[in-house]
């Protein structure tokens, strides 16, 4: 039977009888897609959790392609604690716009209000009432049946252990030593009502492919990831970015550092690293040669051994 | 500064890491077998391990590893439950990468009453490390976890013979066993197996060759995976696509999304609808980087019709080629490997959710064939499963499902039960054949008619074939395409009478063309 449809002259017969090579980062992204649409197919309601990490840039970026050349069909939730970075903000409304991606911010208004913060309440405390309380309100109050979230598990050990599809009973919580088994692609979407399923499309991706990702499509980032003199303190051995409204603790003193942030989190908690990586090749570069973990800058993943379950428990990402 | 050479230098550096495939495996064993201490080792012989992890784990109050060292095994496990027991009580995902390729790591733990978890992790592996205790030999559970790794369709297997330091590295010891899981991988029917003497604690041929044991001559446990070829067949299989979602941003676009299952699919080419049996071009592949000209296995694309037909999520599209492989079957029907994960146990008479690619139907237990004892490989019989049991089992669906065995397709021979009540992952399948049906005939025929005449004339054709079949009428043309939906969706295949538009039609002027035309839906007259 003879082809009805043209075919482009000029392609040779091998490019037309071969796919194009499965690296790793094609691979990986294939399964992203793949979860992001049978998600997207299952649930009534779904929303992507968008932090405005590099992780969420790699995220939305990989929506845009799953539902390609249709929109991006659900709205993206924002948590915003009130610490973040403004850097991290203005990119946030800027590029929602540019992309054309319906947003919501929710916040804890009546925490934010007691002035609620890390330093007299302790991160486990602030981070239970700013970023789960205000999550799992956010998600009630949308009505959401399933929340994409940006989380790999390579992030720390308590996270290896989570399913593509985790599931969350009524209030919203994980027991890790009842998980639905997960096997082949095959994902279980069955809900009650009241009940939830987070959905980690990047669960398989390393830091250096999310770098690699970013880098070879060329996605924007918070500028913040990018090396460059910025005024900090040096606080309990931790390069904090300093703003006109930060309050100085008695004998710190603001000095000028070149550095950059490895992952992005609230200003008090997540600390710079010195870097004089500017570009995502050097970046790049830097991470290879990198001897200490990603969220080791992250003062809430080491109040107590094994704390990152224990909010994962709770309800937090 | 960067420099010019620097610049080259750094293109080199992202081309080599750009271009390494992917590789999944799985560990198998417990334990006392060393397990853990094996992907300790190997994250961090490959300096996949960051100081402050490994310095996490140094301050740690549990080691079992002893005099001083640092207990590797503790980089894996996970879960608090886990470091205090000193277990591993589920699946953990790990990853590292070397300069040839990137690895995933399905962490598994390997006593009996957690199958359901080996099995997990086995479900997408390329490749499964059995953990054999060098110092005590074949065990059950050796046996337990290679029957699972040939279960599962795992394509190699690999013995890891562990603990040799504890037997002096001695040669004799590791031959016996070396043929001992010759004789069982054969039994098993294992088609690809590599057994190589290692020892975790200590580092020999994990990732670096052992100078104690000169006398073996073979790769590495890490050789091995980073040389070990990766799904060779599945781009010559028959083409399956499952479709997932159907793309239709406006009313110039409607497009068909979903990962290739198997097979190539190229533009331009013909394909068939399952279940109507329409047979349309690909227009176009459609991806947000660009139109292709065709996708393999594992490629998430969107498939443009040139057809308007009717299709959609739990529907699939495959090649209309002449080889009798190229079509799925397709049947309500089927005898499965059922790998049991509920407390609740599977019970004969019981209807469950069954979901399939993107096909979920209601599947009804009809009987147990046999249950296998999974360390003997014995069959038993069995009138219910409990937790961790594996078993052959036939079930009958509410409608068809188009699939392939297990053991040529991982994808489309694949499916997960749900309790639906409980909404819980109770079992995994490997679909294993159609089987016969008391209740329903191989191919109800029926005519939903717009041209009665031409109808009757059907009908007597298939009675006079043997087929049984009805002829409905009334219908409305605007009708016809969703009563005939309605049907195939019952499991019964539809034929339309005359030019209706969105459904398998029968429109020839006569008998002979009829009988083409019926041949050409799969049905002898």
């Amino acid at each position: 039977m003879s082809t009805l449809l043209p075919t482009d002259a000029t392609s040779s017969v091998a490019e037309l009888l071969t796919p194009r090579k499965m690296d790793h980062l094609r691979a990986l992204e294939a399964e992203s897609i793949f979860i992001l649409r049978e998600a997207v197919a299952e649930f009534a309601r779904p929303v992507m959790l968008y932090s405005i990490g590099k992780d969420s840039s790699v995220m939305l970026r990989l929506a845009q392609k799953a539902f390609y050349p249709g929109k991006i069909p659900f709205p993206l939730l924002h948590i915003d604690t009130s610490y973040k970075f403004p850097e991290m903000i203005s990119f946030r409304d800027n590029y929602a716009k540019e992309i054309g991606a319906d947003l919501i911010v929710h916040r804890n208004e009546k925490a934010i209000a007691d002035g609620a913060n890390p330093h007299d309440l302790g991160t486990q405390n602030c981070c239970g009432l700013l970023k789960t309380r205000a999550l799992l309100d956010g998600l009630e109050a949308g009505g959401f049946d399933a929340a994409f979230g940006g989380a790999r598990r390579d992030e720390e050990k308590s996270r290896a252990k989570e399913r593509v599809y985790s599931f969350r009973d009524g209030n919203g919580q994980w027991d890790p030593k009842n998980q639905r088994p997960e096997l082949w692609q095959i994902y279980n979407s069955r809900l009650r009502k009241g009940e939830s399923i987070r959905v980690f499309p990047l669960s398989n991706w390393t830091e250096l492919d999310i770098w690699l990702y970013l880098y070879t499509e060329q996605i924007p980032i918070v500028p913040l990831y990018f090396a460059r003199e910025r005024e900090a303190v040096i606080r309990a051995g931790q390069i904090t970015l300093t703003y006109p409204e930060t309050r100085l603790l008695p004998g710190e003193k603001i000095e000028t550092v070149m550095c950059r942030m490895r992952s992005l989190g609230c200003m008090p908690c997540t600390g710079a690293i010195r870097s004089e990586a500017d570009t995502l090749e050097k970046i790049i570069a830097e991470l290879i040669s990198f001897r200490r973990s990603e969220r080791e800058n992250r003062a809430i993943d080491h109040d107590e051994e094994g704390s990152m379950e224990t909010k994962k428990r709770e309800g937090y990402f | 500064m960067a420099t010019a050479s620097a610049v080259t230098d750094f293109r080199a550096f992202l081309d080599s890491h750009l271009d390494r495939e992917l590789l999944r495996f799985t560990t198998a064993g417990s334990v006392d077998d060393g397990k853990s201490t094996l992907i300790g080792r190997l994250l961090h012989d490959t300096k996949s391990v960051y100081e402050d992890q490994l310095a996490s784990v140094a301050k740690s109050r549990v080691n079992r590893a002893g005099s001083g060292r640092v207990d590797l095994s503790l980089l894996t496990d996970g879960l608090r439950a886990e470091r205090e027991q000193g277990i591993t009580i589920d699946v953990a995902y790990r990853y590292f990468a070397t300069a040839k390729r990137k690895f995933i790591i399905a962490d598994t733990p390997g006593h009996e009453q957690y199958t359901r978890n080996m099995a997990t992790g086995a479900s997408t592996a390329d490749v499964a490390i059995v953990l054999v205790d060098g110092s005590k030999g074949i065990l059950p559970q050796s046996r337990r976890h290679s029957f699972i790794a040939s279960l599962l369709g795992i394509p190699h297997v690999v013995a890891a013979v562990n603990k040799m330091d504890l037997v002096g590295y001695d040669e004799a010891k590791f031959r016996a066993i070396e043929a001992d899981f010759r004789t069982l991988a054969k039994r098993l029917g294992l088609r690809s197996v590599q057994i190589i003497p290692v020892s975790a604690l200590e580092g020999d041929n994990v990732v670096t060759a052992s100078a104690n044991m000169p006398w073996y001559t073979g790769p590495t446990l890490l050789d091995y995976l980073e040389t070990v070829p990766l799904r060779e067949h599945v781009a010559d299989q028959p083409l399956r696509f499952p479709v997932q979602l159907v793309v239709r941003p406006d009313r110039t676009f409607r497009g068909f999304a979903g990962q290739v299952a198997s097979g190539i699919v190229r533009a331009g080419q013909h394909v068939v609808a399952l279940p109507s049996g329409r047979r349309t071009q690909v227009k176009r592949i459609v991806t947000w980087d660009g139109d292709l000209k065709a996708a393999g296995p594992g490629e998430s694309v969107t498939l443009e019709l040139a057809d308007e037909i009717d299709l959609s999520r739990g529907e699939m599209l495959i090649s209309p080629d002449a080889h009798s492989n190229s079509v799925p079957t397709v049947s309500t029907a089927f005898g499965a490997k059922v790998v049991w994960m509920h407390e609740e146990p599977l019970e004969v008479g019981k209807t469950y959710l069954l979901k399939q690619t993107s096909r979920v139907v209601r599947a009804e237990v009809k009987r147990i064939s046999y249950r296998v004892d999974v360390n003997s490989l014995e069959h038993l019989d069995a009138t219910e499963l409990k937790m961790n049991d594996i078993a052959e089992v036939e079930f009958e669906t509410n409608l068809p499902l188009f699939f392939d065995a297990y053991r040529e397709n991982r994808v489309t021979g694949a499916a997960i039960l749900i309790d639906p009540l409980s909404n819980a992952t109770v079992g995994a399948l490997m679909i294993d054949r159609a089987v016969s049906t008391a209740t329903r005939s191989d191919l109800p025929a029926l005519l939903a008619a717009a041209h009665i005449d031409l109808a009757e004339r059907l009908r007597e054709m298939l009675a006079a074939a043997g087929h049984r079949a009805v002829v409905l009428h009334g219908f409305s043309p605007e009708e016809v395409p969703v009563a005939v939906r309605a049907l195939q969706l019952a499991g019964v295949l539809a034929i339309v009478a005359g030019a209706v538009e969105g459904a398998t039609v029968l429109n020839a002027s006569d008998d002979a063309g009829l009988i083409a035309a019926l041949a050409e839906m799969g049905v002898t007259v």
